[in-house]
This record gives structure tokens, C-alpha cells and sequence, in this order.
């Protein structure tokens, strides 16, 4: 990958000239869709724009020192790294990528997550301080799942590269892998029924409880461009191998907008669970997916 | 007026974000105000959203008579608000003390401590004046901000409010027992 495919890759496309939108469209699918399914009619298409100019114009809080410098930092940091994780899905055939790109995108989807920690108890609030301790701990839990799956499928391929993974031949060990990964996105992306860290009400805002203004709006464009990464590494995964350019976008998108479908009936549907509830159903339940996965990502290697 | 400052006061007209706050209300007005909030009256079609932290907040909705225990409170919480910000006060209570005015565990009515924008009088108000208030609330924010205008109170007509509200503006009424008051008090 030569340096104008980066850039145009982070920049255009799937980076922040598609990102950015695609993130606001999605945040409103996911209030809209919740409002249907509650019999509401839900916010206007330009929802998540206008909250997010707005958020912008807000004053904050005058803050001083390290701890003021570092609640600046966080949002920022977390807005890159969500566009530099969306940036790196192969979306386009032949779009480059480089060996080990897998570990990258891996590392800077966890990266708003560790912000998210960070910044809560930067905050020295409370509710941020029990929200970032709720995030730590739900991390913990998904991510082996969440891990697993993705490098046993990875495993089974001999290779590290995200674009050999996007154009694997369909597989019952892909489908399981799949599985796997969309039964972590919920708490990937703080949606119900495992809204903990952010458990609005509860702890009133978590770890963005302090937050305001321009911080504010930044968290909300990292979720929002999380949301488009999470979705995206599943489209880019379960879609086909297609060599027009147009056409494989299209499906990414569309692929991406189902799997959005999903996760906002999943939560419209259930409530919030307890925070022990939780962890038992990642280590009890789900690990199940996990062994499966890499036991059978071995088998492929040893029949290889 | 150029095109990033009306963007910005259409964004704040269309994105109010509540913080609720009660003041020692008897309840009435705030299940009214998250009735609100229930498909039948679905306010996110305006861009409504109740939150947690008064810091994401754009419009605080203060319900009861001011206790003398809340007003510090009140106080802290109108300051972490960052601006612009609107403040509405829902029911009667706030407006006049409604029936526990001359009570001495009081310290209403609201705006003797912070400036009110919208009083939706009624006890408690339906939840379609008190969705009409903040639409209201979020157009003085919006214009407030853009203009650094001083807008005065406004009052929501249209509530059944037979008590204390026979003229329809709860905002006088508020006005002239602020000034009783004051004149009681040494």
C-alpha cells in the first residue's frame, strides 16, 4: 500500500468522507429503529448532525492542569482511532493492506474502549469512576471471545492480512466465527442489553458523565464511527468476493446497515442486565463459540 | 447572520436536551414529564432527549415549590449546565408555590433564584404543553444565543389550570408574589 492509497483510503473511502456520515446515519438508525419498535415515531433524519453542531457551540467547564489536558485528549484520541480502525477495512477489491494489518484494525477498535476507561476516571467523578470500572471489566469479558474468534479464523488462513480474511471462501468455521463476533458487538458498542459502562439514568452518563460541549460531541462521533468500524469488520467479513468496485461497496454498505438492523432490535427488545449477570453470560456462554472456533481453526491447519 | 451561525441556531433550536430536576415536587409533574417522552407524545421527533448529566444538558426542567433544601442544589446544578442554556419551570408549583405558598419550609417560587425562560403552568400540565414549553425554551435558547438578546419569561397557554392561572399567565402571577414577597422579608 503506497502512500496516496492510505490517504485516500483514511480520508475518502471507507475512511472519514464516508465514515463521518455513515457514523451520524447510523446513530439515527439506531434511535429510529428503537422508536419504531416502541410504537414512536422516532427523531428526524438530521438528528445526530443537529446534536452534534450543537454540541460543538456548547461551552465547557473551564478545566486546569494534567487532568483538564488529559479530558481534552481522550475524545480526540478515540475519534483517530475509530477513523483510523474504519480506514483499514478492505472494502474495495485489490485495495492493498499490508501483513499484520489484522493486529492494527484489532488494536484500534480497543483503543476508544481504553479511552473510555481513561477518561471517566479522569474525570474523578463518581459515576464516571464506577462506569470506566463497569467498561474495564466488560472488555475483559468480550474480548476473549471477541479475539478468538477473529484470530482462529486468521489461523485457519495462515495470514494476518485483513484482505485475505475478506475474500475467505465461505466456511462453517467463517459462520461460527461470524457468530461469535456479532454476539460481542452489543457490548462492543454499550447497546442493550449490555449498556453498562454508559447505564443512562443508573449512573447517570458513566464515564462521559463530566463531559460537555466539544468533548461531548467528539464522544458521540467515536461512537458513532465505532459503530461504523464494528459493523464494517462484520460486512467485510460475511461479504463475497466481488472484483467491481461499485458493487463491493454497495454490499458493504448493505451489509453494514444489517447488521445495525440487528443490534438496535436486539436492544429495543431487551432491558439491561446486571453487571455480574453479564460477565458470566461472556465467560459461561459464550466461550463455548470460542473453543468451537479455534478447535476447529487447529483441525483446518492439521488437514492443510 | 452567516451560514455557520444559522446552522448553529437551527441546531440548537432542533437538539434540546433535557436535564430534570425536582425541587421537592409531589411527582405529578415529573411523571407528566417523561409521560412526555411515551409513544403518545413522543418528544424526539423534536430532537429531545432526556439525560443523565446536567453538563450534556441544554434546558433544565425543575418541577415542585423550591424547598428550602433544594435551592443550593438548584443552584449547583443551574451552574454545571454549560451554556447556552434555557430553564423551564413544569407545574404550578414552581411558578407561585401553588398551594403551599406562605409555607415556611419554602423558598419558592423558582425565579427569586434563577432566571426562568417558560413557565408551563397546570397541576400537573399535560404532557403536550410541557413538550410545547421546551420547543418553546429550545427557539429563546437558539435566538438568545445568536442575538444576546434578554428574552423575557414565557408563559404556555392552553393548560387547564383553574387554581392559580385564571388569567392563563402564571409568569405574573410568579412576578407579583416575588415582589410580596420582598417587600414581607425584611
Amino acid at each position: 500500500m503506497n502512500l496516496t492509497t492510505a490517504l485516500a483510503r483514511l480520508l475518502i473511502f471507507p475512511g472519514l468522507l464516508f465514515a463521518v456520515p455513515a457514523a451520524w446515519f447510523f446513530l439515527w438508525v439506531e434511535r429510529k429503529a428503537v422508536a419504531l419498535m416502541q410504537g414512536r415515531i422516532g427523531p428526524p433524519f438530521m438528528q445526530p448532525f443537529f446534536d452534534f453542531i450543537k454540541l460543538l457551540g456548547k461551552t465547557t467547564p473551564q478545566r486546569s492542569g494534567v487532568a483538564g489536558l488529559l479530558m481534552r485528549l481522550w475524545p480526540l484520541l478515540a475519534v483517530s482511532a475509530a477513523a483510523g480502525a474504519v480506514g483499514l477495512l478492505p472494502v474495495l477489491p485489490s485495495s492493498g493492506g499490508f501483513e499484520g494489518d489484522l493486529i492494527l484494525l484489532l488494536a484500534l477498535l480497543e483503543l476508544p474502549s481504553m479511552c473510555i476507561i481513561a477518561a471517566g476516571f479522569s474525570s474523578r467523578s463518581i459515576f464516571g469512576e464506577i462506569g470506566s470500572a463497569r467498561e474495564a471489566v466488560l472488555s475483559v469479558s468480550y474480548n476473549v471471545v471477541f479475539l478468538l474468534a477473529i484470530v482462529s479464523i486468521a489461523a485457519s488462513q495462515h495470514t494476518f492480512r485483513l484482505e485475505a480474511l475478506a475474500h475467505l471462501p465461505a466456511s462453517p468455521l467463517q459462520i461460527l466465527g461470524i457468530a461469535a463476533i456479532l454476539v460481542c458487538l452489543p457490548a462492543k458498542l454499550h447497546l442493550n442489553p449490555f449498556s453498562l459502562p454508559n447505564a443512562e439514568q443508573e449512573i447517570y452518563s458513566g464515564p462521559m458523565t463530566e463531559y460537555a460541549g466539544p468533548e461531548l460531541a467528539m464522544w458521540e462521533l467515536s461512537h458513532g464511527l465505532e459503530w461504523v468500524a464494528a459493523t464494517g469488520l462484520v460486512a467485510t467479513l460475511a461479504a463475497p468476493h466481488l472484483t467491481t468496485w461499485w458493487l463491493a461497496a454497495l454490499v458493504f454498505v448493505v451489509l453494514s446497515f444489517a447488521v445495525v438492523l440487528l443490534l438496535s432490535a436486539l436492544a429495543a427488545a431487551t432491558a439491561r442486565l446486571a453487571i455480574d449477570t453479564t460477565v458470566r453470560f461472556y465467560w459461561q456462554c459464550t466461550l463455548i463459540f470460542a473453543v468451537l472456533a479455534i478447535s476447529s481453526a487447529l483441525l483446518m491447519r492439521f488437514r492443510s | 447572520m452567516n451560514l455557520w451561525n444559522r446552522l448553529m441556531c437551527t441546531s440548537r433550536r432542533r437538539s434540546p436536551w433535557l436535564f430534570h430536576m425536582n425541587s421537592g415536587s409531589c411527582n405529578g409533574c415529573d411523571i407528566e414529564l417523561v409521560a412526555s417522552l411515551t409513544p403518545r407524545y413522543d418528544a424526539e421527533q423534536l430532537g429531545v432527549r432526556l439525560e443523565g448529566s446536567p453538563r450534556h444538558a441544554d434546558i433544565l426542567c425543575i418541577t415542585g415549590p423550591v424547598t428550602r433544601n433544594a435551592v443550593q442544589a438548584i443552584k449547583t446544578v443551574y451552574g454545571q449546565v454549560c451554556g447556552p442554556k434555557a430553564v423551564v419551570a413544569i407545574g404550578s408549583c414552581p411558578a407561585t408555590t401553588n398551594v403551599f405558598i406562605d409555607s415556611r419550609t419554602l423558598e419558592g417560587p423558582l425565579n427569586r433564584h434563577i432566571p426562568v425562560d417558560v413557565f408551563v403552568p397546570g397541576c400537573p400540565p399535560r404532557p403536550d404543553a410541557i413538550v410545547l414549553g421546551v420547543a418553546k425554551a429550545a427557539e429563546i435558547l437558539a435566538n438568545r444565543a445568536a442575538k444576546k438578546l434578554h428574552v423575557e419569561p414565557v408563559c404556555v397557554p392552553g393548560t387547564d389550570c383553574a387554581t392559580d392561572c385564571a388569567s392563563g399567565c402564571a409568569a405574573k402571577a410568579a412576578a407579583s408574589h416575588a415582589a410580596a414577597a420582598s417587600e414581607v422579608q425584611p
